[in-house]
């Protein structure tokens, strides 16, 4: 701090803090403090508000505890994230390990490249792709029947399977990237020497590259859950009427029933969740914030 | 750990390429077919319908110049705050670093629709109505902390000793920051600029909530799908893949070019970072 002050003065220095604590208090933390305050009051006419009636209550929680649809919603939403986090891992490690130990160098930019392409479009038109592919009369059934795998057509947007290959769709290089980082920092004379020694390659995998790629895989997971729990896309266009999503009925507080005060208690433990998500993983893999981002 | 390894490995690579690549392509190949509902099969022959419609549709027009300016403010706001903050955090330590920092990585790891609600009850209490300046600040808190963690990456390579020169040879404090500082982070900020502006127009949940009557592409998109479908969309998909696929072979030759040069110039200078 003064450091700061010494190299860049009086005025730049306060510009700093002043542009640092506008972001940081005005943008992040007073309105999740007023979402968090707002969650213990009632909604309420307006001539009520400031009223005898406007008290500190856990009603809107209680709300959501007495909804057995809603606790059930809840722990869909967190199984079925937590499942398309573990299979991007599946899908992602393979190739990151690929891209960052075998692939030729010269290669790698154009594959990057086209990788990003439906990054760059939007996840609106990324779910609508599957919504056409995944319908009962779409390309994906006459395929499959043309091939003769299956006879009749599969109606594929029933419970959550639509919704998880989706979501697997939009957010799985969010996984690939950190591993493959996390890989690629990983001296390749490391590999050889476990290979030398005689490890098999699973070995190598389990006891050389997948402890360096920890953190790697760390930052993907949590972001892949983050995202999955928090999407309001994906489940809106692929689920059907026997799968809902926790941010759906955060929608139907806010927008439908203009409860905006059940809305935030609602949201609030969509918060509450993906931060015990973030410090469980952060547990577990043993790495720290600063290693997660980035 | 063997030829044939190698193999199937590359062959794993085909497959999720062409998994993130054909669902494009199914979506291109809709926007082409003169059937009511968006499908490539069965194929009821080639038009360009869906983009004459598309065309004469004033909401597009108006949510596309929506989503242009939400972005230019999120890049305008989001550079200097992010900037500002790793410069900030850069020259801090023990556990007020640690504190700030997870504050403002904080937001990248919270869920849109927490963000987008709690900017619009936040502003709702000062009776700032919702509409699109709120979705600005929204996507303001998360965004910002992309800038700041690629500044303060650049910011580590950064040769102190250079600002004490020039303070000891009696510049002043801007210059130091105009003409040292501020050349090092260039590329970090450009980069920003880039992450930040393609964020916005991504953005959606936080739109959601904070838009009050206004539509941005990502908003108008979805109720479109929502409320009758029909292959606009798709021409409108087309035209986004054309855009980007024009921007990404335009940058793909010119890196080549590059590196043509530089192979004919010989091998690099040491110092590359």
């Amino acid at each position: 701090m003064e450091d700061l002050y010494r190299r860049y003065g009086k005025g730049l220095t306060a510009a700093f803090c002043l542009l640092t604590a506008f972001w940081l208090l005005i943008l992040v933390i007073l309105p999740n403090l007023y979402l968090f305050e707002n969650s213990f009051r009632l909604y309420l006419p307006i001539s009520d508000v400031g009223g005898p009636k406007d008290v500190y209550t856990i009603r809107n929680y209680l709300t959501f505890l007495q909804s057995p649809i809603h606790v059930t919603v809840f722990f869909w939403t967190i199984i079925y994230s937590s499942i398309v986090t573990f299979l991007c891992f599946l899908i992602a490690y393979p190739l990151a390990y690929y891209l960052s130990k075998k692939a030729s160098p010269k290669s790698l930019p154009t594959i990057f490249l086209l990788m990003t392409v439906p990054l760059w479009v939007s996840e609106v038109m990324r779910s609508f792709a599957w919504f056409i592919i995944l319908s009962l009369k779409g390309p994906l059934n006459i395929f499959l029947i043309d091939i003769g795998i299956i006879e009749k057509p599969i109606r594929w947007m029933m419970g959550f399977r639509s919704v998880i290959i989706g979501l697997v769709y939009t957010y799985v290089l969010f996984m690939l990237f950190p591993i493959y980082n996390a890989i690629q920092s990983l001296d390749t004379n490391q590999i050889e020497a476990a290979d030398d020694l005689g490890a098999r390659w699973w070995q190598i995998h389990w006891r050389v590259i997948l402890p360096h790629a920890k953190p790697g895989i760390a930052s993907g997971s949590v972001m892949v859950f983050m995202l999955a729990a928090g999407s309001i896309l994906v489940p809106t266009l692929l689920a059907s009427t026997t799968s809902r999503w926790f941010t759906e009925i955060i929608q139907q507080w806010m927008f439908e029933s203009q409860d905006w005060n059940t809305g935030s208690a609602y949201a609030f433990l969509l918060l509450i969740l993906c931060t015990v998500f973030v410090t469980v993983v952060m547990r577990l893999f043993r790495v720290k914030l600063s290693d997660i981002a980035k | 750990m063997t030829r044939k390894s190698d193999w199937l490995f590359r062959l794993y690579l085909l497959i999720f390429l062409a998994y993130l690549l054909l669902p494009l392509v199914v979506m291109g190949g809709a926007a082409f077919n003169n059937s009511r509902f968006p499908s490539v099969f069965p194929w009821a022959g080639f038009t360009w319908n869906w983009f004459i419609e598309l065309w004469n549709d004033p909401r597009l027009l108006n949510s596309f110049k929506n989503t242009l300016l939400v972005a230019l403010a999120v890049v305008a706001l989001s550079v200097p705050i992010g900037a500002a903050a790793a410069i900030l955090v850069n020259s801090l330590g023990g556990w007020v670093r640690s504190t700030l920092y997870s504050l403002m990585v904080a937001p990248i790891l919270t869920p849109g629709a927490v963000i987008g609600i709690s900017t619009l009850l936040f502003w709702n209490r000062f009776s700032v109505p919702a509409g699109l300046h709120l979705s600005v600040l929204g996507q303001v808190s998360y965004i910002a902390a992309f800038v700041m963690l690629l500044v303060l990456a650049r910011l580590q390579s950064f040769d102190r000793s250079l600002e004490e020169a020039a303070l000891d040879l009696g510049a002043s404090h801007a210059t130091v920051l105009r003409r040292i500082l501020l050349p090092h982070l260039y590329p970090a900020l450009g980069a920003g600029a880039a992450i930040a502006f393609f964020q916005s127009i991504e953005n959606f949940n936080v739109t959601l909530f904070t838009r009050g009557p206004y539509d941005t592409m990502t908003v108008y998109v979805f109720s479109k799908v929502r409320s009758g479908i029909t292959p606009t969309i798709n021409a409108l998909a087309v035209i986004l893949i054309g855009v980007t696929l024009i921007g990404a072979i335009a940058y793909e030759i010119s890196r080549r070019r590059k590196q043509a040069a530089l192979e004919a110039l010989g091998p690099p200078p040491a110092d590359d970072e």
